[in-house]
């Protein structure tokens, strides 16, 4: 019997996607034990990291830990596949859509809290959209729109200070994008 | 940390907010489609399920379509095509009118914006 090996070759960088995608895992998890008076009104913790990622290694770095914090967030939470998950998923597509648009911006008059704001108002657009399509045909969701809206704001604009902060302090910044030692 | 760009983003998103508060909460929707020929109301839905009606008229026949919170004339024989062209109506007091057809649609909620309408 011949023993084959197979070695998948891992670069430093996705060590780094890894660690930071873990990184957005551990906040939704800890995000999932806050209690929220309307189901889906949460503070988007993750974003923070998305965001920093954006900034300092673009925007495929951003969509690869995005992706990843999705299904691990859903692997962890039990509800992969199910429709929190699939709402999870169009939020953070959409989102990253207008990222994607977003970062074009010029940055001399657009900082972190724009791109998060708009970030933000993506993601619950995502959302909310595929929940009308697929989950809740019908009027309902209108009568919910600002309070999403409202949500989206103050959340986004509050994540958008953090994120300015993290970049602002350089020790902080720079223990993040310190080369990972092995174990 | 706030930039001239931000401040903008965040008024644009306050604005949007209010804006979605009054569109959602404030602005009276209709919860009935009142459907008339030639002046007088030959059918009065509930903007309740999704379905199509006909209505004839001396032109011809108008399709008009319903669905949940919504109506529209879908199809009309006028030459213009104005009441087609107007989309769905939403909210108390819209009306949809194919003059030449005879036929008209109109949205109503439990508050009417106007007592009564002449054509």
């Amino acid at each position: 019997m011949t023993r084959s090996f197979i070695e998948l070759p891992v670069t430093p960088e996705d060590r780094r996607l890894a660690r930071l995608a873990a990184l957005a895992i551990g906040l939704t998890l800890a995000e999932a034990a806050l209690p929220s008076p309307v189901p889906g009104v949460k503070p988007g913790l993750a974003n923070i990291v998305i965001l920093l990622v954006l900034l300092q290694y673009g925007w495929r770095a951003a969509a690869w830990v995005s992706a990843l914090r999705v299904l691990g967030g859903g692997l962890l939470l039990g509800s992969l596949f199910a429709p929190g998950f699939w709402l999870s998923a169009a939020g953070a597509l959409a989102s990253l859509a207008v990222l994607a648009l977003a970062r074009h911006l010029p940055a001399r008059h657009f900082g972190p809290v724009s791109l998060s704001v708009l970030a933000a108002f993506g993601h619950v657009g995502g959302q909310l959209a595929l929940a009308a399509l697929w989950l809740l045909p019908g009027v309902a969701i209108v009568k919910l729109l600002p309070v999403f809206a409202a949500a989206a704001l103050v959340f986004g604009a509050v994540n958008g200070v953090i994120v300015a902060r993290l970049l602002a302090a350089p020790a902080a910044s720079g223990r993040q994008s310190a080369p990972c030692t092995s174990p | 940390m706030l930039r001239a760009g931000d401040a903008g983003v965040l008024a644009a998103g306050a604005g949007a907010v209010v804006a979605l508060a009054w569109w959602s909460w404030l602005a009276p929707a209709g919860d009935t489609a009142v459907i008339r020929a030639g002046g007088a109301i030959v059918e009065t839905v509930a903007l309740t399920r999704t379905h199509r009606l006909s209505v004839a008229g001396p032109l011809g026949t108008t399709q008009i379509e319903i669905e949940p919170g919504r109506a529209r004339v879908a199809a009309d024989p006028s030459p213009r095509q104005l009441c087609v062209q107007q989309g769905w109506l939403t909210q108390s007091g819209q009306a949809a009118l194919c003059l030449p057809n005879q036929v008209s649609l109109e949205i109503r909620g439990r508050t009417s914006i106007h007592d009564t309408l002449v054509y």
